[in-house]
């Protein structure tokens, strides 16, 4: 609320020149059309299904949350060894990126969800395992599936990013003593992330929209639940709409959250 | 009961039927199926990078040189098609567009028709790289020196002339890195039709590998496929963009 108390004169313009005549009239007619689709178009579904719709739509959040995070992780090491690890390193990391981004996610998806699961009950070992209640779900191949993806398209921005770090900012930090562990976590992983930090929002938008097609592998996140929706009352329009509606605000909010904390971190590269 | 040790185990996964015979071209073996989804995929990219070309350009010219009304319409198109997942909008226009047009067929008296698969398919996927080709196209014209086209304007060209011949030209080697990555997301994309039904790659690997359980075989198989595609489509693009940056100063000064 501060924020918004704290508008200054100076601020006020912009809005108004935002505001122009043809763009009050565009928003009174895309506010008639949603007040037109709102009462012509039937909505008595909602009421029965949306304690299932905020489960799908934590699901998918959650899922959304989990790859990048893990993905993330796993981008550094490939974009270290490809920028500056060994031949025997920077080789198949290199070979792992091409293959993740060369291929559709749909198929990785049922390549884990339908080949793994279908090879994994031949183990006794594995169907006497703990994790054998885990693997009989399908979260498990959804999780790991988009992991690998986000993996391999971030892990070739983190080489960018790696090597585009200037050497003078590492080769000064061996001169002052650092060990090449401290030199990594103080600088260069850091300044790497940095740059890597605008790409990331693009990359984490394209997840949230590659997280549907975990509804093909039985997952019920949000998507599965508007599918769900139309199977049973052959209502069409109405949940692709809304759903629609609901990525379009889940990226409003990426967007935003990767502007505020893009500016929060101070941005001087040498 | 003695229990088979785990490598004899994963070989039978494998060994239910030699590789051969299933991923032969002519029946019994699958590869012809394949092989006919591969072809139906390069043609849905194929024609969607065609229709994404043509919708990026008239887009970024909207977003570019048209009134207030056209270029707001433009922003909240590439905004919309960028931020919604394109299985939404497959189905979402797969559906509203066959609709609508059998409505407006009905409309004017004609009987429905049955719009095929391939048709739409390629339409759809066409709509949402438009969006993306938008974007791509009005950075490359912005990255013309404005003097060119100032130049011709004065020379007395049309403007279709001067598209033709300075605009595309002139941004063709900023806009091919851009383009090429959108062509390779086109190609991934096809496989987003096996959820409507349509038999691409990805969907004909799937019935085959759910006839025969041998999932891992088929499904490296297709994957293969895209692969080869992508790294066949490196080569066709790094030889294109060659061609259009000839004469030009090399980027990145490593040649």
């Amino acid at each position: 609320m501060a924020e918004v108390l704290d508008i200054k004169p100076s601020t006020v313009p912009p809005l108004r020149a935002w505001l122009r005549p043809h763009r009050v009239v565009m928003i009174a007619v895309a506010l008639g059309l949603v007040a037109l689709a709102a009462t012509t178009m039937r909505w008595d579904w909602i009421e029965r299904y949306w304690p299932l719709a905020l489960q799908g739509l934590w699901r998918t959040i959650w899922i959304l949350a989990v790859t990048c995070t893990l993905g993330f992780l796993l981008a550094i090491p490939l974009g270290l060894a490809q920028a500056a690890g060994p031949r025997w390193l920077a080789v198949p990391a290199r070979a792992f990126c091409t293959v993740i981004r060369g291929t559709p996610l749909l198929l990785q998806l049922w390549l884990l969800y339908f080949g793994l699961g279908s090879l994994f009950p031949q183990f006794p070992w594995i169907r006497e395992s703990e994790l054998w209640p885990y693997l009989r779900q399908a979260w498990p191949y959804a999780v790991l599936g988009l992991t690998l993806s986000f993996a391999g398209y971030e892990g070739e921005v983190m080489r960018g990013a790696f090597a585009g770090v200037p050497r003078g900012q590492l080769e000064a930090a061996r001169a002052f003593g650092m060990r090449r562990r401290t030199v990594f976590r103080r600088i260069w992983l850091p300044q790497a992330i940095q740059r890597a930090l605008p790409t990331l929002a693009g990359e984490t938008v394209l997840q949230l929209k590659a997280t549907p097609l975990v509804a093909t592998i039985t997952v019920i996140d949000i998507y599965a639940v508007a599918g769900r929706v139309r199977q049973d009352t052959f209502i069409v329009y109405e949940p692709l709409l809304l759903l629609a509606l609901v990525y379009l605000m889940i990226t409003g909010i990426i967007v935003f959250a990767f502007r505020r904390l893009e500016s929060r971190i101070p941005s001087r590269l040498g | 009961m003695p229990e088979p040790a785990p490598i004899e185990t994963l070989l039978s996964a494998f060994a239910q039927a030699s590789l051969f015979e299933l991923l032969a071209p002519s029946p019994p073996g699958w590869g012809g199926n394949l092989l006919r989804g591969l072809a139906n995929s390069v043609q849905i990219a194929l024609g969607a990078f065609g229709i994404g070309l043509v919708i990026g350009t008239a887009g970024a010219y909207g977003k570019l040189y048209g009134g207030p009304v056209i270029r707001d319409l433009m922003e909240v198109y590439t905004t919309v098609v960028r931020a919604v997942p394109e299985l939404v909008l497959i189905l979402l226009l797969y559906y509203a567009g066959t609709d609508l047009i059998n409505r407006m067929l009905e409309a004017m008296g004609y009987p429905p028709v049955d719009i095929s698969g391939l048709v739409a398919g390629i339409a759809v996927l066409g709509f949402v790289q438009g969006a993306y080709a938008t974007e791509v196209i009005r950075g490359a014209i912005l990255s013309i020196p404005q003097g060119q086209i100032e130049a011709a304007r004065a020379y007395g060209m049309s403007p279709l002339l001067l598209l033709r011949r300075i605009t595309l030209p002139a941004m063709l080697p900023f806009a091919i890195p851009g383009l090429a990555n959108l062509w390779l997301i086109a190609t991934k994309d096809t496989a987003l039709l096996a959820v409507v039904g349509f038999n691409e790659l990805t969907l004909a690997t799937r019935q085959a590998a759910g006839t025969t359980k041998a999932y891992f075989t088929f499904f490296l198989a297709a994957g293969a496929l895209y692969l080869l595609l992508t790294l066949f489509s490196n080569v066709i693009i790094g030889w294109i963009e060659k061609r259009a940056r000839r004469g030009m100063p090399s980027v990145g000064g490593a040649n």
